[in-house]
Order: C-alpha cells, then structure tokens, then sequence
C-alpha cells in the first residue's frame, strides 16, 4: 500500500516515463519470498531479480498488461497483490458488497418491524385517562 | 527448582480453573450461594499461581538459565536485559503464558472490584473465563511447555530474533494481548447473559469499561507495532496489511464496534442482541487472531511459531468456545427482549450505521486475510491479497463511515434533527474545505484525491470540538459561562472528542505521508552531498562499530538546511553475532514537518554507497493520533459514571452529577 521502496541506484531506468511505469508496475507484484510485500518495497535478492526483469521487458517494449501477463505465466498469480477476478476469486471480490448488502437489509427490516409494532401499538385505557387528564389540566 | 515451582503452580493454575468453571456455574444452577462463592476466591488464587509460574520463567530469563530449553532457544547471556525480559514473550510459549497471565489478571479484577454485580451474573462470568484460562492453560500444559528442561544444559543460548530486539517490539506483545483478551471480559459476560437469559442497561454498564480499556491497549498494540515497523524494518512503510497485522487490526474492528453499541444498549435498553453477538464476535476474532499468529499458517517476520500439533489445539479451542457461545446464542437470544424503540435519524440510528460501516469493513478484512488460506488448503491455488485489494474494499466503507462520524455526537436519542446537526457542524464543514481547496492549491504533486483526505481529517477534529463548543453553548452565552460549563462537563465527553479527534489526526498523517512522500535513491562516495525536501546531507562515510551483541556498519550524514546545521544521522546495518543474522536500523530525523529517513543499502563495486533517502511527510501524526485515541479512552475510563463499581455508588451521587450534566 505504501511506497516504500526497496529499489536500488544501479536498477533505475534513465528514462523518468519508463521508470515511473516501472515502478508502479513494481507496487502491483509480490516478493516470493516476503509476507505480503510488493518488490517495490522488498530487499530480497529474488525482488530485485524481479525488478530488473520488468525493466529489461519495459525495455523491450512491452505494454504493462504484457509484462504483468509474462510474470504470471512464469511465477503464478501468487505473484499479483491484487488477485485477479477469475472464477476461483469470485468469491473474494464479491463477499464484502454481499455482506454490506446483507447488513443494510437487516437494518432495515428491523426498522421496518420496529416502527410498525410501534404504530400498532395504542394506548392502553389507562394511558389514554392519564393523556386526557393530562390535556385537561393544561 | 525455581523452573519447578513455575511448571507446578501453572499445573495447579489448570486444576484450579477448572474448579472455577464446574462448581460457580453448577451453583448457578441450583442456586447454592456457597457454590456460587467459590468463584472469587479461585480467580484470585488463579492469577496468584499464574503470577507465580510467570515470575519464574522471568527469573529462568534474567538469569540466563540454559537448562531450560526455552531460554536456550530464545535468549543469550549477552544480550541486553531489557530483551532478556521481552524474551519471555518473544516467543510462543512464554507468550502463551502471558496471554493467560493477563487472562487471569482480568479474572481476578472482577472478582475483587465486581462485589456489587449480582451474585449469579459474577458466577457465570468467572465460571466463563475459568473455561478459557483451563482451555489455555491444557494448550501450554500439553503442546507448549516453557519449563522443559535440557541435559546437559548447554553452555550458552541461541538468541533472540534480532529485529524483535527493540524497544518498541519489547512491550507491543503485552498491550496486544491485553488487547485480545481484555474482550474475553466482554465475551464472559455476553455468555453469563446468554445462560441467565437476562439482560439489562445495567450489563452494558459492566462491560463498557473493560471492553474500553481493551481497546485502549489494542490501540496502542497496534501503533506500537506500527511504528516499530515504521523504522525498523527499513522501507519508512507504517502498514502492510499483513496477515498479522490484519490479525490484531479485525478485533480493534469489532471491538469499537462494540464499544459504540454497547453505549446505545447502556443509555436506551436497545441493541440488546446485537451487543451480545458483537462481544462474542469481538473475543472470536482475538481468538483468531492468536491461532493466525500461534499456530504458524501463515509465515511471516512475526510468527514464531511452526508446528501443527499446536494449530489443531488452538483451533480446536477456538471451534468449543466460538461454536459453544453461537449455539447458546442462538438458542437464548429470542428470549432476550428488545427495548428502545428510535427513527434512523437519532444517536442510536449513527450508531446503528457506525456498526454496519465498521462490521463490514472488519468483514473484508476477514475474507481478504483468510480467503487466500482456504483457496490453498481447497484448492492448493496460491494466490497474495495486498494492499491494492484493500484499498478497492475497505478504503470505500471507512471513508464513508468517517465522514458520519461528527454527526453522531450531535444528534439527539430516539430523535434526532440531522439539519440542526449540520448547522452545529458548520465551522468544522468550512474549515475543512477551506483547507482542502488551499492544500488542492498548493500541491504540485501527488492524488487529485488527496487534499479532500486531508480535508477529512480536519472534518473529524473539527466536528470533534465543535460537539464540546455545542455542549458548552459556546457561541450563545457569555465566557464565563461556557468555561464554567467546559469545567462541569462529564470526563467522558472529553473522552469522545478526544478518540474522534485522534481519528482525524491519525487520517491526516495517513493521507499526507502516502500522497507526498518523497524519495531518492543514490550512489554515494565520502564527502557527496544530496539534497531532499529542502535538507542538504553530506555523506561522511562508513565506519564499523561494535554493540553489545552485534557489530554494525554505520554511515555519517550530516544534515543542513537552509545553511544552518540541523544534526547528523548515523543509519546503520547490523550484523547480529550469534543469530547470524542482521537489521537494518534507518537514521531519522523528526520534525513538525515530517520525518528525514536515511536508510543505508548496499556497497557498490566502485567504492560508492547505496543510500536511500526519503521524507515522510506528517507521518508522526499516525502514532501521535492513535495516542490521543489512548488518552481518550483513558479519560473515559476515569469517569466516576464508567468506573467499576459505579452502579451502586451512581444512587448515592446522582444528584450532584444530573446536576453536573
């Protein structure tokens, strides 16, 4: 989530455009060998092995879809921080809009509920004397 | 002898809570006051023992005791006092002992100061963390015995992780687990509730202020441990959305959650179910979060722990006492009669939204931490859930919820008038557009987004003081009297304003360090000079230096600005000797402004240095915000109305305080 970088002087690209692709590129991809750390943000060899090979696809041309379609195929989708909506993902994209539309039902048929027995409830006779004596002396 | 006495009194300890669970909560039953009674003097004598046993394995540590083969792994005769004593909750087993030390702290509190809770509610409540400590205490009893001695005792130990060997990190661990199980309070009385089948405002006002200090102390786990990454780990980086951190961050979650609800059922007898599920809901996820952490499914610079015996255990803890407390749930609550009726538009309704906002964003959290364990132990498909995925999840459900939150304290109960509120929030909705469109103004860089989330943070403290200038009717009567009534105000409003205000701090730091930090990353040779953020630093060089237990590399920048010398930062990489392994240690320089952090790389063949410099913008205020949260909560905490024991005392006061009000 955050730019920390881990990125070394003798990997930047002399290009600010390209490295800036790069780098954003970098932010999106995991280091395989950290807990939930982008390589962006990792000191491991493996992230910078990773580093450089986007550089050299960057290099080479590619476009970010294309790069991030030649790590996948290479080291999985393990590799993405962010999962792509794929069948077996379905599931994780969707649970929280489902739960926050299950919650807001619940709250509002228990408001529902709660102001009907409201209205169905009248006064009982000695509420309504107590009302009346009420009304009566002011 | 002395490891001995602690392995004993940590079996009797077993036994004991044992005797704490069978004969109060079979008392209850057939209303034996002797049976009932038996339950305060056992917590007490419970946490005695545990005390005991806990005080022994300290001394094992203190005194480098290698026989025993948890001090061996986990600790070194050279190695500083201070982390000879946090090595005893460095790891998993002694860790372990401190959960159920707090455990029975806890227990042991409302034994002695619940003398006027009623007889049966104090019964089933021990009766209930009796259960938990006798669960615990068979875990470490069985699978994680810290008193396990070695022959022949070796000649020295192993060490302990060396970036656990911080100041910081020393006592994340007993404000996290006093956190995690200071809900257990909230989780035995919802249980107690749930076997009476009776419920009162009266039990909301008992559990308020343990599930308040828990959150205090899970609040300030939480920046601790934030902060510790922040400049130990070297990347200038606060949050991960970790596993682990996600572990601890899910019951803060449901935790506030709680603490709110728990409000609407003390002042209007309504939520009555939900608080109830939300406790048990709050402690599940504590629970959870120690079997993620414990259990060593995930493998992380946290987790210490890798061993399946122990995963299965806890699991099987977590499934009696989660299962256990749903199905009672399930079967009680129906009994449990709603009261207070009140339209969407009133205090209660805020609340409703706050719960709704922030039990969802706890939902994602949930499915973000766990879905990728079950597609893999399903499937075997691995997949990474990061930062990108919560900030497509949770960011949009807690930027909404922030934006309500001045709302709450300004409407009324049962009915609330949402125009007078936001009239009463006026100056707090202009200063904070003022200040995004000027922040808009000066930015050259950085998200479109982001002077609108500075905006937002001046949006929570803005709205936070003006519910106290509402209180004090600031601007409809003289000085005097609104200072007059500043002074007669309840603690517990300055508390409120307080932790709302904290939270606007806390996004401020947030939005500005991530928007506008800025970096540079360079080679640099003796006498180079750089400049970031205005600081002109001149590299110095490296030189080695020798620590109590580690040797290190450090480079010397001096640090100007504006022609003036400002101080010299020291970043440094070190070489731990006996754990064969290193930390980097980033030199810092804090300001109003922001933090300079230095942090030392590599050395490049030509003699140069790898430095990486950056400048974090405001990023203090993330700690210093969740600080004032603490405060507040403290100051809560401290009013006569929530203290322990106030119920009582509330009959022979409450005219001077309704006065007061």
């Amino acid at each position: 989530m955050l730019p920390a970088k881990a990125v070394e002087p003798d990997e930047v690209l002399p290009d600010p455009a390209l490295e800036a692709r790069a780098r954003h590129i970098s932010e999106g991809l995991r280091c395989l060998v950290c807990q939930n750390q982008s390589i962006d943000d990792s000191g491991a060899p493996l992230a910078k092995d990773l580093r450089l090979l986007v550089r050299e696809r960057l290099k080479a041309g590619d476009t970010d879809q294309q790069i991030e379609d030649f790590v996948v195929a290479r080291y999985g989708e393990f590799v993405l921080l962010k999962p792509r909506f794929e069948p077996h993902t379905v599931l994780l994209w969707f649970a929280t809009p489902a739960v926050l539309i299950v919650a807001l039902l619940i709250v509002v048929l228990a408001y529902r509920r709660q102001s009907a027995s409201a209205e169905l409830a009248p006064l009982s006779k000695a509420e309504e004397r107590r009302l009346k004596r009420l009304l009566d002396d002011s | 002898m002395i490891a001995e006495t602690g392995h004993y009194a940590l079996i009797l300890a077993l036994a004991l809570a044992i005797v704490q669970t069978v004969l109060p909560l079979w008392g209850t039953r057939i209303r034996d006051p002797q049976l009932m009674a038996v339950a305060v003097p056992a917590a007490q004598m419970q946490f005695l023992l545990i005390a005991v046993s806990f005080a022994a394995l300290m001394t094992a540590y203190v005194t480098s005791d290698f026989s025993l083969q948890n001090v061996w792994a986990n600790s070194h005769s050279a190695k500083p006092l201070i982390y000879k004593i946090a090595g005893v909750w460095g790891n998993h087993e002694g860790s372990m002992v401190l959960w159920v030390l707090i455990l029975a702290l806890f227990g042991a509190a409302v034994a002695t100061y619940g003398t006027n809770l009623p007889r049966e509610l104090q019964a089933n409540v021990l009766a209930v963390q009796g259960s938990i400590a006798a669960a615990f205490l068979l875990f470490i009893i069985t699978t994680s015995n810290p008193f396990t001695r070695l022959d022949p005792a070796p000649l020295d130990g192993q060490g302990l992780n060396p970036v656990l060997q911080d100041p910081a990190l020393a006592f994340h661990p007993p404000f996290l687990y006093t956190g995690y199980v200071g809900f257990s309070m909230a989780f035995s009385f919802a249980v107690a509730a749930l076997i009476d089948g009776r419920i009162d405002a009266a039990w909301a006002r008992w559990v308020r202020p343990w599930t308040l200090a828990a959150w205090m102390c899970l609040t300030l786990g939480i920046a601790m441990g934030s902060w510790w990454a922040y400049y130990e780990l070297g990347w200038g980086g606060f949050w991960f959305w970790d596993p682990v951190e996600n572990a601890s961050f899910m019951p803060w979650l449901a935790g506030t959650a709680l603490l709110h609800s728990a409000l609407v059922m003390e002042k209007r007898d309504a939520l009555k179910v939900w608080t109830i599920l939300l406790a048990i809901i709050a402690f599940s996820l504590s629970l959870m979060g120690t079997f993620l952490v414990r259990s060593g499914v995930l493998t992380s610079v946290h987790s210490f722990a890798v061993d399946p015996a122990r995963g299965v255990f806890i699991l099987a803890i977590m499934g009696v006492f989660i299962g256990g407390a749903l199905t009672l749930f399930a079967f009680r609550a129906p009994l449990l009669a709603q009261g207070g009726l009140f339209a969407p538009i009133s205090r209660e309704g805020s609340l409703v939204l706050n719960n709704l906002l922030l039990t969802t964003a706890c939902a994602a959290v949930f499915v973000g931490t766990l879905y990728p364990l079950a597609l893999e132990s399903l499937t075997g498909e691995k997949i990474s859930v990061g930062g990108p995925f919560f900030n497509y999840t949770f960011v949009p459900l807690i930027v909404p919820l922030l934006i309500a939150v001045p709302f709450g304290p300004m409407l009324a109960w049962k009915r609330g008038d949402i125009v007078a509120a936001g009239q009463r929030l006026m100056v707090a909705a202009i200063s904070a557009l003022v200040v995004a469109v000027a922040v808009l103004a000066w930015q050259q860089r950085g998200p479109w987004l982001a002077p609108f989330g500075i905006g937002l943070g001046i949006w929570l403290i803005g709205g936070a003081l003006s519910e106290i200038a509402y209180r004090v009717k600031l601007f409809d009567g003289s000085w005097a009297e609104a200072w007059r009534r500043l002074g007669a105000l309840p603690r517990s409003a300055y508390g409120t304003t307080l932790a709302h205000a904290g939270l606007g701090i806390v996004v401020i730091g947030i939005v500005a360090t991530t928007a506008w930090r800025s970096e540079s990353i360079l080679a640099l040779k003796p006498k180079d000079t750089a400049e970031i953020a205005g600081y002109q630093l001149t590299f110095e060089g490296v030189a080695p230096r020798e620590g109590p237990n580690y040797r290190e590399r450090v480079g010397l920048f001096k640090v100007a600005r504006g022609g003036g010398d400002v101080t010299t930062l020291e970043p440094s990489k070190r070489e731990f000797t006996v754990e064969r392994s290193g930390t980097t240690e980033a030199g810092i320089h804090a300001s109003w402004r922001g933090d300079l952090y230095v942090v030392l790389g590599d050395q490049l063949k030509d003699g140069a240095q790898s430095v990486r410099l950056y400048f974090n913008p405001l990023v203090r205020l993330i700690w210093l915000g969740a600080l004032v949260m603490f405060t507040g909560g403290a100051l809560s905490l401290s009013d006569r109305r929530l203290r322990v024991g106030a119920p009582k005392r509330a009959k022979v006061l409450g005219q001077g305080l309704a006065a007061a009000e």
